[in-house]
């Protein structure tokens, strides 16, 4: 499958993952979120770029206890569970996040 | 995404759960992601189809079942009675008629009579014999992708005919000719290569137990440890990845160390076996499910450990329980005076009987509990040592841990539990559909306690169920965070701060 951004197509797999970790945009990225029916808000941004930060230390998007820990840090202890990253992302945060944030999709049991 | 599709209605009040009138082909579309070379060659398959696949297929089909004198038998003993017809909660969810698990086992039993039997050598019309051709593959994929293997259909069958086995046979065989499933396959090749189906590295594992050990002793004020690659601890803790990773999985996680700390036995966790999930087993494998089985074993004696002890992980228990021994024992490096290897429920419930945590009911006086049986644990293994003990001991550490108890349907439960929907190798988002379909009768038993009794939380005790039902209950119209892990209802009530 592919993704075409701003006239340059980008290779995604079938769920529309990108196949490419490093062609990961900030435009690409808002294409994937329209194709998920999301609007990227600031919220969604901190979230997104976490991730990515995450990612490029420890080759993984972190465990969604470490990421509410983190976003309740940066944003205040309201917004600091799965809750408010469910109003994000409904999909779930894990998956559709990291959809967003150009990273591999989490596999197993979750 | 997936496609849009219309989840089942729950009826208002019945007492079981209705036969549907079935509906040809309402699930012929399904059909999940084929893996490609990447996922399949490091678990030892063809990349892609092989060349005369029809006749390697049938190859395959007579090596499993000169091998297996149970699938040789499941294949030639079906009388066509139809007292499996209506017991597949696929078949109840979808009404499509080959999810009936006689019309499932006919899809590989049609082949086999055709090339093994001599009625269906000569007269393959007369026995419903056919040629293994590309229609018979794509139902076969489609179909074999719509069994969760939760052996619910054999409970009812009177020759015993475990459809799980003819569904893992398929797909050894489909994996055999290059036609495999990607979740399956990518997940096994992540196992074999970082030690968990998540693809946890050591140092990002490390850092979520850190994080994990902070989170609690903020919440707590108690230093619960969350040990890693300790050698020389007492136990090894073998526990699916989705517990380091997902909610409600994580709350388990914290219950289990909270019963090791107020137990005040040495633990770890061990960032070379990080999983206790083998999908091996979902798609027929004895040589990879050997050599995930193996790295436990490994990291056992290479840590020095007395016990191994097993989480909440279905498939796993049944793994461990059934086939561990067998497989990669003998285990006579551990401490004979445990059993090997022990579950975490028989763990905790052995404790509670020798009065070893203070458990204070009251603390879950806000939740309505009900339990939900896994397959794997409830048809393929036991617990303690008392028959039924996989159903009592569960049930046990709830009453022992909160007031507020409330059993589903009988026919819903114990032996005759409804599958979660998305067990078997089937948690994939590309399966969508059928899992929410799927789930239905276990929705329909659900609604009935929430009616009667106002139930409010459901307990499981595997990663599977609990990652199924954070997308099922949404879609039936309850609240994701109705489900959660038993450790956590048991973690909850541990009155820390009162043994040590």
């Amino acid at each position: 499958m592919a993704l075409d951004v701003g006239g340059k197509s980008v290779e995604t797999d079938e769920e529309g993952y990108l196949e490419n970790r490093d062609e990961w945009t900030q435009e690409i990225a808002e294409a994937i979120a329209v194709s998920e029916n999301l609007e990227m808000s600031d919220s969604h941004w901190e979230v997104v770029n976490f991730l990515r930060e995450y990612y490029e230390e420890y080759q993984i998007a972190p465990a969604v206890r470490v990421l509410t820990k983190a976003i309740g840090k940066k944003l205040g202890k309201d917004k600091g569970n799965s809750k408010y990253l469910y109003e994000l992302y409904p999909y779930g945060p894990a998956k559709q996040a990291c959809k967003i944030a150009g990273l591999p999709k989490p596999t197993g049991c979750v | 995404m997936a496609a849009k599709f219309d989840t089942p209605k729950l009826f208002e009040n019945i007492e079981i759960i209705d036969t549907p009138k079935y509906e040809a082909d309402t699930m012929a579309h399904s059909s999940p992601f084929v893996a490609k070379a990447k996922h399949n060659e490091p678990i030892g398959f063809p990349g892609e189809l092989v060349d005369n696949w029809e006749e390697k297929a049938v190859f395959r089909l007579g090596e499993l079942v000169d091998g297996s004198r149970a699938l040789r038998t499941f294949l030639d003993s079906c009388v066509k009675c139809g007292a499996c017809a209506d017991k597949c909660h696929y078949f109840l969810g979808t009404k499509d008629p080959k999810n009936m698990p006689v019309a499932r086992q006919d899809l590989l039993r049609s082949i086999y009579r055709r090339y093994y039997t001599f009625a269906g050598k000569y007269f393959p019309k007369l026995v419903g014999a056919r040629d293994m051709d590309k229609s018979v593959m794509d139902e076969w994929y489609s179909y074999f992708h719509q069994c969760s293997q939760c052996r619910r259909c054999s409970v009812f069958c009177p020759y015993g005919i475990d459809t799980a086995e003819i569904s893992m046979a398929a797909r050894d065989i489909m994996d055999t000719v290059g036609k495999g499933q990607k979740y399956s396959n990518e997940i096994l090749g992540k196992l074999h290569t970082i030690g968990n189906n998540l693809g946890l590295p050591e140092k990002a594992l490390a850092n979520t137990l850190e994080e994990l050990e902070e989170e609690v002793e903020e919440d707590t004020g108690f230093a619960v440890k969350f040990p890693l690659d300790v050698k020389g601890a007492d136990v090894l803790l073998i526990t699916p990845s989705a517990d380091f990773f997902a909610e409600p999985h994580i709350d388990g996680l914290i219950g289990y160390g909270k019963v090791f700390h107020q137990a005040g036995i040495s633990w770890t966790l061990s960032s070379y076996a990080s999983e206790a999930a083998n999908f091996s087993m979902f798609i027929g494998s004895s040589d990879n499910l050997k050599k995930v089985a193996e790295r436990i074993r490994d990291a056992a004696r290479e840590l020095g450990v007395k016990r191994i002890i097993v989480g909440e992980c279905g498939h796993a228990w049944r793994v461990a329980y059934s086939f561990w021994n067998t497989l990669v024992g003998p285990f006579d490096f551990l401490d004979p005076r445990y059993p090997a290897p022990q579950h975490i429920v028989e763990f905790t419930h052995d404790l509670i009987q020798r009065g070893g945590l203070n458990l204070d009911k009251e603390a879950n006086d806000h939740r309505r509990i009900t339990f939900h049986d896994s397959c794997n644990v409830a048809r393929a293994s036991r617990m303690g040592n008392i028959p039924g003990g996989q159903f009592i001991l569960p049930r046990e550490l709830i009453t022992a841990s909160a007031n507020n108890f409330f059993d589903m349907s009988p026919e819903t439960i114990h032996e005759n539990t409804f599958c979660c929907g998305g067990g078997g190798g089937l948690l994939t988002d590309d399966l969508l559909e059928l899992r929410i379909k799927g789930a239905m009768p276990r929705m329909q038993a659900l609604k009935q306690v929430v009616d009667e009794h106002q139930v409010n939380t459901m307990v499981a005790i595997c990663a599977i169920c609990k990652a199924q039902f954070n997308k099922a209950l949404p879609a039936y119209q309850f609240p994701m965070s109705m489900i959660t892990s038993l450790h956590h209802v048991v973690g909850d009530a541990i009155q820390l701060g009162t043994k040590d």
